[in-house]
């Protein structure tokens, strides 16, 4: 009897083992996968090409990715930018100077959000949001727009990351030490006093941290960007320009991948500057908030 | 005085933009679910949850979602059972064989996060590559293993930190009781841990179901509901993507239905993972 | 030393990275009396409890070098049966960990795991010990309800009653009564008493009375080493070191 339980706590250590490798072999894979994809573009088109010309005519192998690359980096401006400033002010707002209560029933809205999928925020953005840009703000700009824009792209992505910043930013800042607050005040500093000048420069690596897991969380958002940014191949002079992220890239043209030569490489060659790019600021948003962790310690 | 003054205007001043930001959190939320009620209530019948389309998705003015509901359930119920199949024996691996702050430990942990990072789109497009490679045609199958790759981040991260939470001394006390490694961490931490691997369940299905890059490339999309693993199927994502951009009036009504029930399944899941959480468990110390 | 030991430690070091916190230990636990481990806090006592049963293994860090020989068995060789070993053992902490579950599968949960699974023979076992922790009385009607309801004075006794129900040679305390109130405390006190017929007893404890009431042999610790070891009413009354003269009447504390 006892020899069969020894049997199953060894195996069962062996089988998990090469489960967890297996698992964690994956993003390796993944890398892998998608350079080796990648590499027949790469023979026809300079990386530098691919990366900074605006020659896109598939039919005639030329992938110039700039406007895709310009159109994700600006909607990604515009959510960060829009994003962070909310977060931090309804962060400390929520932590410092509301009572329990509010938190209690703010934390569920913020659950939610998180778990709101990506294309009901697509569906959001085409009732609200088009048309807010379309009929509000465009004319405030003497501009006239279908409302399918960056800034449209901006303003829904913005939602999207709010939750993830900000339950970030709320747990930096409750992590502050309640003995660093009360020095501040018996100093005689105010409450905003000891907010801003205590609380926030102590919370500033975990700031710093929410703001480039915000980034590597919009630069990957496909579905709901790709609803409302228009998707039009330009570099989008203006905010409220139609663009053209990565991410709408590869989802947009997945049925054609196949009929037109190099055309899969190059979905593939951007789906690893994604892969890249979100993996390098994850890394270095965990690093910074191990490093926190580890200091309160 | 005039510096008082001064001080006290700037922090009332952002206490007005800290409790604008709040509430502007709050109306975002109540806009999305508004309008998002606003569009899918009027667009719910009978038919609708109950019939597949009719005439084709794009251009078939009769009929309902049922085939996006249908395969998505069985894909997000699939996908989930089999992340967590995977998901919850390593992370018991990681903190019950192993000393849960070792090196190897840590990198797996690593590892994990870097996973929860990828956007599902490139999980998409390399399960894409896999199945030409492999001459698969888009499937529910494919789509099922595809997203439990997605969520399965999602699970082990949140049964980890569950775990971690479990005092030492109930992990002596099983071995001291003469317990394996295996039966302490099947008998005794899968139950003490019970509400939070069910918390992370029900999380995972949400993500699961709300999924539309990843299918996108894997599980196709179809009218009918899918009667094997080995077809396409359609899921309740792209059923508002697809369904979403045509000019006909019906065919747009059943893209917001189906954002309605996505919604209306996610709210759920919301107040069941909090219920949960609150009930606790009967066993728990 | 008695014969029969059922514990006997030999050049026992223990490092915490480089803190060597046991310090080549030797001893003998007598067996079928009650060895209380005293000492002032932080030298080593709890330490040197946890190698008896290898829970040492999971701190972060360590190094053991020496052998524990259990029933002539080295505990800490690679290839011993540990959860064999482990069983022959029975650990009460200092708080109570009742397993989730109810009172009644708290008790026969290492007894399933041996195979023992005919309901009538684990009512009796469950029946058997929880009237020798004193338990029975209070907990009969509600066998099958949540270990956790108890209260920490019933839980404590539920785990000794788990503990005795897996039928180990040795008794382990780490500071068993530091969380009860003086009730249960006397109350566990009283149990060891009792067992002391059919178990060895180790506890550590830092409360000296408590080993003046109950201890028959008496192992002092200060800064990792055995200062002195011997019968109580020896090491209690007329300590030979210098160093358990200052602890055992009152310098050190």
């Amino acid at each position: 009897m006892f020899n069969w339980r020894k049997l199953k706590d060894r195996v069962s250590g062996k089988l998990m083992l090469l489960i967890t490798i297996l698992a964690c072999s994956l993003v390796l894979v993944i890398g892998i996968g998608l350079i080796t994809k990648s590499l027949p573009v790469l023979e026809n088109n300079s990386f530098f090409k691919l990366l900074f010309s605006s020659d896109w005519h598939p039919l005639r192998g030329q992938f110039g990715m700039l406007p895709f690359i310009i159109s994700t980096l600006l909607v990604t401006l515009v959510a960060v930018l829009l994003a962070v400033p909310i977060c931090l002010l309804a962060a400390v707002y929520l932590s410092e100077y509301a009572n329990r209560k509010v938190l209690l029933y703010v934390n569920p809205v913020i659950d939610i959000l998180a778990g709101i999928p990506s294309v009901v925020f697509g569906v959001w953005g085409i009732i609200l949001i088009v048309p807010f840009v379309k009929n509000q703000v465009a004319p405030l700009f003497g501009v006239s727009s279908t409302g399918y824009s960056i800034l449209s792209g901006g303003l829904v992505l913005a939602v999207m990351i709010l939750p993830v910043i900000i339950h970030l930013f709320i747990s930096v800042i409750k992590s502050v030490p309640a003995e660093l607050r009360n020095a501040s005040l018996s100093l005689g500093a105010t409450k905003w006093e000891t907010v801003k000048l205590v609380v926030l420069r102590k919370s500033k690596s975990g700031i710093f941290a929410g703001i480039v897991l915000g980034l590597s969380r919009a630069f990957g958002e496909t579905m709901a960007v790709l609803m409302v940014v228009g998707n039009v191949i330009k570099i989008p002079g203006s905010l409220l320009d139609p663009g053209y992220p990565l991410p709408a890239l590869i989802a947009n043209n997945y049925g054609e991948m196949l009929s037109i030569p190099l055309y899969d490489s190059a979905l593939m060659f951007s789906a690893l500057i994604l892969f890249i790019i979100v993996i390098i600021f994850n890394i270095i948003s965990r690093f910074v908030l191990v490093g926190i962790e580890r200091r309160t310690i | 005085m005039n510096r008082q003054r001064g001080r006290r205007i700037e922090e009332n001043i952002f206490k007005v933009l800290m409790v604008a930001a709040a509430l502007t959190i709050i109306a975002v939320f109540l806009a999305i679910l508004g309008s998002i009620a606003m569009k899918g209530l009027p667009a719910m019948s009978w038919e609708m949850i109950t019939q597949t389309p009719k005439g084709g998705y794009y251009l078939g003015k009769e009929g309902g979602i049922l085939n996006a509901i249908v395969g998505s359930l069985i894909l997000a119920v699939g996908a989930t059972l089999l992340a967590a199949l995977i998901g919850i024996p390593v992370v018991l691996y990681m903190n019950i064989y192993r000393k849960k702050n070792s090196l190897f430990v840590n990198a797996i942990r690593t590892s994990f996060d870097v996973m929860w990072g990828i956007p599902s789109i490139v999980y998409g497009a390399f399960g894409f590559s896999v199945m030409i490679f492999f001459g698969m045609q888009a499937s529910l199958l494919a789509g099922i293993i595809i997203v439990s790759l997605v969520i399965f981040p999602v699970i082990s991260r949140t049964v980890d930190e569950v775990i971690q939470l479990i005092p030492k001394g109930l992990i002596d006390a099983s071995y001291s009781l003469g317990a394996t490694r295996y039966e302490t961490a099947f008998k005794i931490i899968t139950r003490q841990a019970y509400p939070g691997i069910l918390t992370a369940l029900l999380i995972a299905f949400g993500r699961a179901i709300g999924d539309a890059a990843a299918v996108l490339f894997t599980t196709g999309y179809t009218d009918a509901i899918p009667t094997s693993l080995f077809q396409a199927a359609a899921t309740l994502p792209l059923a508002i993507f697809f369904q979403l951009g045509t000019p006909i009036p019906e065919v747009q009504a059943r893209a917001y239905a189906s954002a309605f029930i996505l919604t209306i399944i996610i709210l759920l899941i919301s107040i069941l993972a909090r219920v949960i959480t609150r009930k606790f468990s009967r066993f728990k110390i | 030393m008695e014969n029969n030991s059922h514990i006997v430690v030999k050049n026992l070091n223990v490092y915490f990275g480089t803190n060597h916190v046991l310090k080549n230990v030797c001893l003998e636990i007598p067996d079928k009396k009650i060895t209380a481990i005293i000492g002032p806090s932080g030298c080593g006592k709890t330490t040197l409890l946890k190698c008896f049963n290898r829970l040492i293994d999971s701190t972060d860090g360590v190094k053991v070098t020496g052998e524990v020989l259990v029933d002539n068995e080295n505990i800490f060789d690679p290839k011993a049966d540990l959860p064999r070993l482990r069983k022959k053992m029975g650990l009460l902490s200092q708080q109570p960990f009742p397993l989730p579950m109810s009172i009644y599968d708290n008790i026969t949960f290492g007894l399933k795991l041996q195979g023992i699974r005919k309901k009538k023979i684990l009512d009796g076992i469950v029946e058997h010990y929880l009237k020798m922790a004193s338990l029975w009385e209070e907990v009969k009607d509600r066998l099958h309800s949540p270990a956790s309801r108890l209260s920490i004075g019933q839980q404590q006794r539920l785990c000794l009653a788990r503990g005795l129900a897996v039928e180990p040679d040795v008794i382990l305390g780490d500071e068993p009564t530091s969380a009860l109130d003086p009730q249960s405390s006397a109350h566990i006190e009283k149990k060891f008493i009792e067992l002391k017929e059919k178990y060895s007893i180790v506890f550590v404890t830092h409360i000296l009375r408590q080993a003046r009431r109950i201890a028959d042999h008496i192992i002092y610790i200060h800064m990792g080493e055995i200062i002195e070891q011997g019968p109580a009413c020896e090491v209690l009354q007329n300590p030979k070191e210098q160093k358990t003269k200052d602890y055992v009447f009152g310098v050190i504390s």
